[in-house]
């Protein structure tokens, strides 16, 4: 008796004892963001135990939501346009129309309000509202409706002097950039961004963040900065900035970034809207000669073509990818066999604006060094195919009607219409590896390599070097030798898409 | 007397036979199909009676950049398609010094023909296309040397084509197309006088 006395005490003291509530939460650092077609508005939650919540009389007002506490069956039901959710109080799930959702915790009392994840709104919510609900905890938003908001990352490239930066937004949005003291600063185009950043700083950039408005991106520079340029390319539903800060002039003349940056951009500063004008060389089909069993030229101490070519490969993809936007194919990523009607066809079915076919070569002579650029050499068939390349073409009927003209070419001489284009891509190629790295005594050669011949673009193969010759067996694997045949590539990559555009076709 | 009448009579039927089936393989070889036999072409040995000319090989230069012309004593046959042999077998015995090879060593003549439109025909054994260095510079070296010695020694053929063991080939080690026939190049080629 006198226990049972005890008992019912107790429990009487824990029905009186106060009832967690709001206040034991705590308010998160950066208040959660409602961004919708009405403006912004801050929306309150609070973090406990880590899940950070918002209270259900909040949802109710602002999603126009009902909410009703079902006891029977274990949780709230949330109804919105006569649909419902259920969400657990004991379990960390929600049900939409039938459909269980996970939740990072179950819907919980404090005091007498209910509280549940914020994760409930896109993940439970979302599906029956009539507008689409999207959470970005890392930009601390909320976003209801059709707004455009695009992830913005950024990072580092190379520290140099130069120092390369990429800046890329994701979907796609017009850019433009201002300057200002120490500072470049990107105006995007948007409802709002999502920004993940900032990016720690590298070589004369301190620091890639958000700047003063919600939508642009401030680029610090460092007191030793340059002249700064940026080039904004629109890829693939993707905004890409690359921003290149050179050193300090040996002068020391115009070096305040200020100025400097101001001479970069022209004047007057605004508005050089830099999206919109898409390069016509949008798509490049790299082809890293031999792989798998076909090793390619084998040197005296055992390196293989086929490594060196998929590594040049791999860095001119990232360097073109990165700083022209312009999308890179390989026609193998990594050691395989490829045959060489395969490597044609992932150019052509791609729709590319370029071809580069990567090899080491090979001499009888061990003394014989040097790189060397070859394009096509026509045969008699092949002349004859481009003069009818540039007359022949049929109009075949198509679908509503119309007619469509198509030109005819035999397959494997799809080269045969673009050797001018080749020949200037092979002497673009010939002078910038000129500048960066031995050339043999025949820089530039036409023959009638099997791999360009079907290609239905301009086309050339780069010999990098000999791996017959000792020291560039040598030399090939080293970081030196990679990165110079690269940034020649990369330069000759520049010059002749300025060279397709003045010409108004690839 | 009887039994030696069913002896000679034998060995006559088999002699017939034998110079009938060596007449429809000469036939054969010269025509325009190639031959069905794997079995490559021994060139006899030369003797001091048997008239000769004077056939230009081609080999890589010492420097190994280019190909040089290198004149080399060859048996006289008749008609473009047994001078051809001479001279492709001559051209695969390799080069004198200093002048290298760029076609593998073993490499032998399958079959050498000429089809009715002038294209000259050369089957190699497989080595070109297994036991090659690689690299387009050798590959080119290797193609030529074979293109030119055929052109420049028989001057009604314009194209060559190289077959590997009696089938069209891609190429030899992944660069120079093989699929139709060449015609020369002569900027591969160097004057041996000025060739190191």
């Amino acid at each position: 008796m006198r226990g049972s006395a005890t008992f019912s005490l107790a429990a009487l003291l824990l029905l009186l004892a106060p009832t967690p509530h709001a206040q034991e939460g705590t308010a998160p650092a950066t208040p959660l963001t409602l961004l919708s077609s009405d403006g912004r508005r801050p929306v309150p939650t609070i973090v406990v135990n880590g899940d950070e919540l918002i209270a259900l009389d909040d949802v109710a007002v602002r999603f126009r939501v009902t909410v009703r506490e079902d006891t029977l069956a274990g949780g709230i039901t949330l109804t919105y346009n006569g649909q419902t959710v259920v969400v657990s109080n004991d379990q960390p799930m929600a049900s939409v129309s039938g459909r269980i959702v996970a939740l990072p915790s179950p819907a919980r009392r404090l005091g007498n309000r209910w509280f549940v994840p914020v994760e409930l709104l896109p993940r439970a919510l979302g599906p029956i509202y009539d507008a689409r609900i999207d959470l970005r905890l890392a930009s601390r938003l909320l976003v209801v409706g059709d707004l455009l908001v695009p992830r913005v990352t950024g990072r580092i490239d190379s520290a140099g002097p130069p120092t390369l930066a990429t800046i890329e937004i994701a979907p796609a949005a017009p850019v433009f950039v201002t300057t200002e003291a120490g500072r470049l600063v990107l105006h995007i185009d948007a409802d709002a961004i999502d920004l993940l950043l900032p990016t720690t700083g590298g070589g004369l950039i301190e620091r890639i963040g958000g700047g003063d408005t919600p939508t642009t991106v401030a680029v610090i520079l460092g007191g030793e900065a340059g002249v700064a340029r940026t080039v904004a390319t629109e890829v693939d539903d993707l905004t890409r900035v690359t921003v290149d800060v050179a050193g300090p002039s040996p002068t020391g003349v115009g070096t305040a970034p200020s100025a400097a940056v101001t001479e970069a951009l022209g004047a007057p500063p605004s508005p050089p809207l830099l999206t919109g004008a898409r390069a016509r060389l949008e798509t490049m089909v790299i082809d890293p000669g031999h792989g798998g069993d076909d090793t390619g030229v084998l040197s005296l101490d055992g390196t293989e073509e086929k490594t060196i070519t998929l590594a040049v490969a791999q860095r001119l993809r990232a360097m073109i990818e990165t700083r022209l936007g312009i999308r890179v194919i390989l026609t193998r990523g990594d050691d395989r066999n490829v045959s060489l009607d395969e490597r044609a066809a992932v150019a052509n079915n791609s729709k590319a604006d370029l071809f580069l076919s990567l090899h080491m070569n090979a001499s009888p002579a061990a003394s014989v060094a040097g790189a060397a650029v070859l394009s096509l050499r026509l045969d008699r068939e092949g002349e004859d195919a481009r003069r009818d390349a540039a007359s022949e073409a049929v109009a075949l009927p198509v679908l509503g009607g119309a007619l469509r003209t198509i030109d005819l070419i035999q397959w494997d001489l799809a080269q045969a219409r673009h050797v001018d284009g080749s020949a200037v891509l092979a002497e673009m190629l010939e002078a910038q590896l000129r500048a960066r790295v031995a050339m043999s005594r025949q820089p530039r050669q036409r023959a009638p390599l099997r791999v360009l011949a079907g290609v239905d673009m301009p086309a050339v193969l780069v010999e990098m070097g000999y791996l017959t010759n000792p020291e560039q067996a040598q030399l090939a694997i080293s970081e030196t030798f990679q990165t110079s045949v690269t940034q020649a590539i990369y330069d000759a990559v520049v010059a002749f898409r300025a060279y397709i555009e003045a010409q108004g076709t690839p | 007397m009887t039994g030696l009448r069913v002896v000679l009579l034998s060995a006559g039927v088999i002699l017939i036979g034998l110079l009938a089936w060596a007449v429809s393989g000469g036939l054969l070889r010269d025509g325009s199909a190639p031959p069905e036999s794997p079995a490559t072409i021994a060139e006899p040995a030369m003797s001091p009676e048997m008239p000769r000319i004077a056939a230009t090989l081609f080999f890589a230069s010492a420097d190994g950049l280019a190909l040089v012309p290198v004149l080399r004593e060859v048996a006289l046959a008749e008609g473009p398609v047994l001078q051809g042999r001479t001279i492709m077998t001559a051209q695969l015995e390799g080069p004198p010094p200093p002048y290298g090879s760029v076609i593998p060593e073993g490499t032998q003549l399958r079959a050498f023909y000429v089809t009715e439109r002038g294209d000259a025909f050369v089957d190699l054994t497989f080595e070109p296309s297994t036991r090659h260095m690689g690299g387009t510079s050798a590959e080119l070296l290797a193609v030529y040397a074979i293109v030119h010695a055929v052109t420049a020694n028989l001057t009604t053929i314009q194209r060559v084509q190289i077959l590997i063991d009696g089938r069209e080939a891609d190429t030899l080690a992944g660069h120079v197309d093989l699929r139709r026939p060449l015609v020369s190049d002569m900027s591969l080629v160097r004057d041996a006088r000025n060739a190191p």
